[in-house]
């Protein structure tokens, strides 16, 4: 079997995913373009060895619609006989594509993939796809589809996390992200998005709050609290009869940021890579995902992660570092909880509550800046998991050569 | 059936089913309906058709006989009715001549389904007449396109309450809700209305359908826009999830039609209402065929109707009517029923042993009054009237000549017995009746202390009277069919929903409810979480968990109860409710009003499962299901119910029925305590009953009468 290797891997900046936010003028594909301009400008990529471009993106519709890969390799430039392919696993999109081109570095039939994802919330609304998940009655009252804030706020509940612990969590995350920003740690990866007369439109992820303090977030309400009370604390807890309500502990503080963005990695065997004159910076050994109960819907990482190391004979002391996605404060840390694992291993550069979560992307954002600290701090080891909706988790493991 | 006129080159088809009690849509008036349709399509002289009735009412709504027969049809079969009705309705649309629903009364689930069919509707003024799709409190779905015209007319969030809660309108409301086009105030001016939107409408076509420019022929429009939004709007998408989750916090899947009618708003919305008739009808061949709508139907509309009409009456005793009541004891009880019996007019005399006393039962008639004044729910004076009806008096003599006299005091049968002697003397000569409000105490046992047991009877009333519907009447071994008749038509002239039951300790209401807190109590001894007890209970439709109402309840009258059972020996000494509730009543844990039992009570604060329970019924590793723990609650109340009935407690299964959804709130969907018995299957019933009790205790072992109905096959209604 083919090794993987990661040869590069570039990223946007996130912007915050408002109207108001810096990407918010700039089109889902042209976020996707300069990508893959980037990945082919620092590589002096002959794009003619580009099998596929594989993009995850949650919401594909609109100006996100109609295979936005494969209309991102003709936007870039890149030569015409490279393909592309959009896919949507909810969150995990973005580490699915690198999961999928490892795989098919692995199995021989492909040689050189970009693996990523785009999203632009600000432009293309999150949930604006529909869904039989999100509104089919007969669907929804069988299987209690709730939205993840319930679940998020299910968790915290069922596991006994207070709103300090939470928000603590949250501090924490602004705290290291501000740290890793100021000692330019995103610098390796991060690119500065350009305008179409080449101006920088931004340069840094621009939703971070520094100064955040449990002072702060204590001002915040509860962002499920009012749809919980419609009816949607109760659809869930009919699963959960041991709990006799969902304590709303969730806010716009200890959960992540609505943001823009889009990010790449260069995925190859090792034959590709000699051919081109690249150096592999890490290879992809394990991966995979599970299913599991769709209504607490987030703990997926968990199941994931234990069937990953399982299948791969590891151990979790194996790991040296994580990126565990902070979809909700609850998230890593029921992960953490539940694995045993050191919180100084985790998330050791802030995660998507100071830095921001573009649903399609995300999943290659955190396995490069997984790499970047590896890479940093010398270590070897790192795995990166997401939680997904309707009850999925992800889990990947890179190491680096 | 159907008269049909043709007037200035309009058809008038007039309904008039003559051999039912009201206009309903049936075997006969359908096929009638339709021909009648097809010749005014065909006749020439016609430029358009106007639907009414003449009968007091427009159309009430099916036949639900008819649909009781079809339960357990084969889904085609079903399927085909369904069908063959839409498509009546889909060529009234389509047929090119103006259709106008001339709304002269009541037009209710098939027959407002009518309505909607027709191209315009205009309805009388009437207050009393209503209009609605009430089909979803029976269990079942509006089959005649219900679901599919109301949303599209009037939009998804505007239909969504008349559908899912089945709520009836005057036709005042309907107007402003977009239900009807135009009101009048008289039967001629609907006509003349009629008559001039045809006139003024000669080419009518429904807004979900347009002309096909090349056949020139009346056909469904895609992508028709509902008002409002659509479903796949940000809105139409909110509202499924949303809608659906509310509507899990009033059925918890115990109903399915409400998530029926859902899922034909979806489904049939997102294509072109030709193909969203077809939708409907499949999700309408579902719920019509499934238990709970049978259920429903039989104990809730035919089942109440029959005993509201007093099934259970005495035939050949001529009417009966208390003029003036006796009430003993102006507690919580004696205060409620003079409240009901003020309410229909009864001159009612409220004794207590001070005046003082008896003054404060009738203040809560006062408060309750002023409540309604508040609320302009009633004129001042009407209830002044109401309030001078009940007189206050310490003395027995005050009862001279009442025809009735329920006695309301503590249950302890040496004072019931006392009053009733010092009360009955009193009584109208020959034909006044003694009644006890007793819920637990023998009566053939109190009738002893009286000179005319034959005279002597149980009315048992719940509380709050004011609000709970049922009563309990029971018949003493010696309890004449005359006073029988006397209490049946007091309940009756009172407006409540009389169950006759023979004498047995508890009776029938007191004796199986209290199997369901004595199963709660169980389950906490077995070690299941408190917590999932409760909640599961409620999700499964008690209105109240076992251990909560066992507080309410309070314990330590449940010991007392309990004590004499086990003195009587109907009752083993190891019984773990009995066992559990002495317990509490020595902790002093008495329940809610010692504001600590199973529950803590904080003075300020909802009250919570007492911390102090893990200690006593310590959680086992070992989980009892969900689906476990709703059979063992279910079975006890069922089992307890067929030992009713083979003791002769129970006269008539009907009785069984109500009574359990009407006291305690059994389920309605499983259509009371024995139709859940049919419901599950007699065969697996007692199959499931053996297991439970070789798995949890003989408490849930079949008796042996009903193993031989299992045998034979033959279940209490089927």
């Amino acid at each position: 079997m083919n090794v993987a290797y990661i040869y590069d891997a570039v990223r946007t900046p996130r912007g915050r995913g408002k109207s108001d936010g810096s990407l918010h003028d700039i089109q889902p594909v042209q976020l996707a373009q300069q990508v893959l301009q980037q990945l082919r400008e620092r590589n002096q990529l002959d794009t003619s060895l580009v099998d596929d471009v594989i993009l995850g993106c949650v919401t594909p519709i609109g100006e996100q619609g109609a295979d936005i890969a494969r209309t991102a390799v003709l936007a870039a430039g890149y030569d015409q006989s490279v393909a592309g392919v959009q896919i949507n696993r909810f969150c995990s999109s973005g580490l699915e594509a690198v999961n999928m081109a490892a795989a098919y570095i692995m199995s021989g039939q492909q040689e050189l993939i970009i693996a990523g994802g785009i999203e632009s919330m600000s432009r293309v609304a999150m949930g604006s796809d529909g869904g039989a998940m999100m509104m089919n009655p007969a669907l929804i009252a069988e299987h209690k589809f709730v939205p993840q804030g319930i679940s998020a706020d299910l968790i915290a509940t069922k596991y006994g996390y207070s709103r300090e612990f939470l928000d603590s969590y949250a501090v924490a995350s602004q705290q290291k992200a501000a740290f890793a920003q100021q000692n330019q740690r995103f610098s390796k990866s991060m690119f500065a998005v350009k305008d179409d007369i080449g101006q920088e439109v931004l340069t840094f992820d621009e939703g971070m709050r520094p100064d955040t303090s449990l002072d702060s977030l204590a001002k915040l309400k509860p962002a499920f609290e009012t749809i919980g009370q419609m009816g949607l604390d109760h659809l869930a807890l009919m699963k959960y009869p041991e709990l006799n309500e969902i304590k709303h502990l969730h806010h716009a503080g200890n959960s992540s940021q609505i943001v823009d963005g889009a990010a790449g990695i260069l995925i190859g065997n090792k034959a590709i890579g000699e051919k081109l004159g690249l150096k592999p910076r890490a290879k992809i050994t394990a991966f995979g995902v599970s299913g599991s109960e769709p209504t607490i819907m987030l703990t997926g990482p968990i199941p994931a992660t234990q069937k990953v190391l399982k299948r791969n004979g590891m151990n979790i002391s194996d790991i040296d570092l994580f990126e565990i996605n902070e979809a909700f404060a609850a998230i890593p840390l029921l992960f953490m909880d539940v694995l045993k694992v050191d919180a100084s291993k985790v998330n050791v550069n802030g995660g998507a509550i100071a830095l921001g979560h573009p649903l399609g992307a995300t999943g290659a954002i955190i396995l490069m800046t997984l790499l970047d600290e590896l890479e940093r701090t010398g270590k070897s080891t790192g795995l990166a998991s997401l939680c997904i909706g309707g009850g999925m988790g992800i889990a990947t493991v890179i190491e680096r050569v | 059936m159907l008269s049909y006129n043709l007037l200035h080159n309009v058809a008038i088809l007039s309904i008039n089913v003559a051999n039912q009690a009201m206009n309903v849509l049936n075997d006969e008036s359908i096929p009638a309906l339709a021909r009648a349709l097809e010749q005014a399509y065909a006749d020439p002289e016609a430029k358009g058709i106007i639907i009414t009735s003449e009968r007091p009412e427009f159309i009430a709504g099916a036949d639900l006989r008819m649909i009781l027969n079809n339960n357990g049809k084969a889904p085609e079969e079903l399927y085909q009715l369904s069908r063959s009705l839409n498509t009546i309705f889909r060529k009234m649309e389509t047929n090119g001549k103006p259709i106008v629903a001339a709304i002269n009364g009541t037009a209710l689930g098939g027959g407002y389904e009518v309505c909607l069919a027709c191209h315009h509707r205009v309805a009388i003024n009437n207050p009393k007449a209503l209009i609605g799709l009430p089909e979803v409190t029976i269990g079942l779905l509006p089959g005649g396109g219900g679901t599919q015209r109301l949303p599209r007319m009037i939009g998804l969030e505007m239909a969504a309450p008349l559908l899912l809660e089945g709520k009836k309108v005057s036709p005042k409301e309907a107007l402003s809700l977009g239900m009807i086009d135009e009101l009048v105030d008289s039967y001629e001016e609907m006509m003349e209305k009629a008559f001039a939107w045809i006139n003024a409408n000669p080419i009518a076509i429904q807004p979900w359908d347009e002309i096909n420019q090349k056949t020139g022929k009346i056909q469904a429009k895609e992508n028709y826009k509902v008002p409002n939004g659509n479903i796949l709007s940000p809105k139409g998408v909110q509202l499924m999830m949303g809608g659906t989750a509310l509507t899990m916090t009033k059925t918890n899947e115990n109903y399915p039609s409400p998530i029926a009618i859902m899922s034909c708003v979806y489904e049939g919305l997102l294509v072109n209402i030709d193909r969203g008739l077809i939708i409907e009808a499949r999700h309408f061949v579902k719920v019509a065929n499934s238990s709970v709508a049978k259920n429903l139907i039989r104990t809730m509309f035919f089942g109440l109707n029959e005993v509201n009409k007093g099934v259970n009456r005495p035939k050949n005793i001529e009417k009966t009517e208390v003029k003036k009541l006796g009430i003993l004891g102006a507690g919580m009880m004696g205060s409620g029923i003079a409240y009901v019996s003020a309410m229909a007019g009864i001159e009612v005399i409220l004794k207590d042993v001070s005046l003082e006393a008896a003054e404060k039962g009738k203040q809560y008639s006062q408060n309750l009054l002023e409540k309604a004044i508040s609320k302009g729910k009633m004129s001042p004076e009407k209830a002044e009237g109401i309030l001078s009806l009940i007189k206050t008096t310490d003395n027995y003599a005050e009862l001279e000549g009442a025809d009735l006299i329920i006695e309301a005091v503590f249950e302890n049968p040496q004072l019931k017995a006392e009053v009733s002697k010092a009360a009955e003397v009193f009584l109208k000569k020959d034909s006044g009746v003694f009644a006890s409000n007793t819920s637990t105490l023998p009566i053939s046992n109190l009738a002893k202390a009286t000179i005319q047991p034959d005279k002597f009877i149980g009315i048992h009333f719940f509380s709050p009277v004011d609000r709970m519907q049922l009563v309990e009447i029971i018949m003493g071994k010696e309890t004449s069919d005359y006073a029988l008749t006397v209490a049946m038509d007091f309940v009756k002239k009172i407006r409540k929903t009389p169950i006759v039951v023979n004498d047995s300790q508890g009776f029938y209401t007191s004796r199986v409810f209290f199997t369901y807190t004595s199963e709660g109590i169980e389950l906490l001894k077995d070690g299941v979480n408190p917590v999932v007890i409760e909640n599961i209970a409620k999700q499964m439709g008690m209105p109240v968990g076992p251990l909560a109402v066992s507080d309410e309840v309070a314990l330590d009258l449940a010991y007392k109860i309990a004590k004499e059972a086990v003195e009587n020996g109907i009752l083993s000494a190891t019984d773990t409710a009995y066992q559990v509730s002495k317990q509490f009543t020595e902790m002093g844990r008495l329940g809610k009003k010692a504001k600590a039992g199973f529950y803590t009570y904080p003075e300020n604060g909802k009250k919570y499962l007492w911390e102090g329970l893990a200690e006593f019924f310590p959680l086992k590793e070992e989980k009892i299901a969900v689906e476990e723990i709703k059979k063992r609650l279910l079975y006890r109340q069922a089992l307890e119910t067929v030992k009713c009935v083979e003791e002769g407690v129970i006269r008539k299964y009907l009785d069984a029925d109500l009574g359990s959804i009407f006291a305690w709130g059994f389920p309605a969907y499983l259509g009371g305590t024995l139709s859940f018995v049919d419901t599950v299957g007699i065969k697996n019933f007692v199959a499931e009953a053996d297991r439970l009790a070789d798995t949890y205790g003989e408490r849930f072992r079949p008796t042996e009468k009903l193993r031989a109905m299992a045998e034979a096959g033959k279940g209490f209604y089927e």
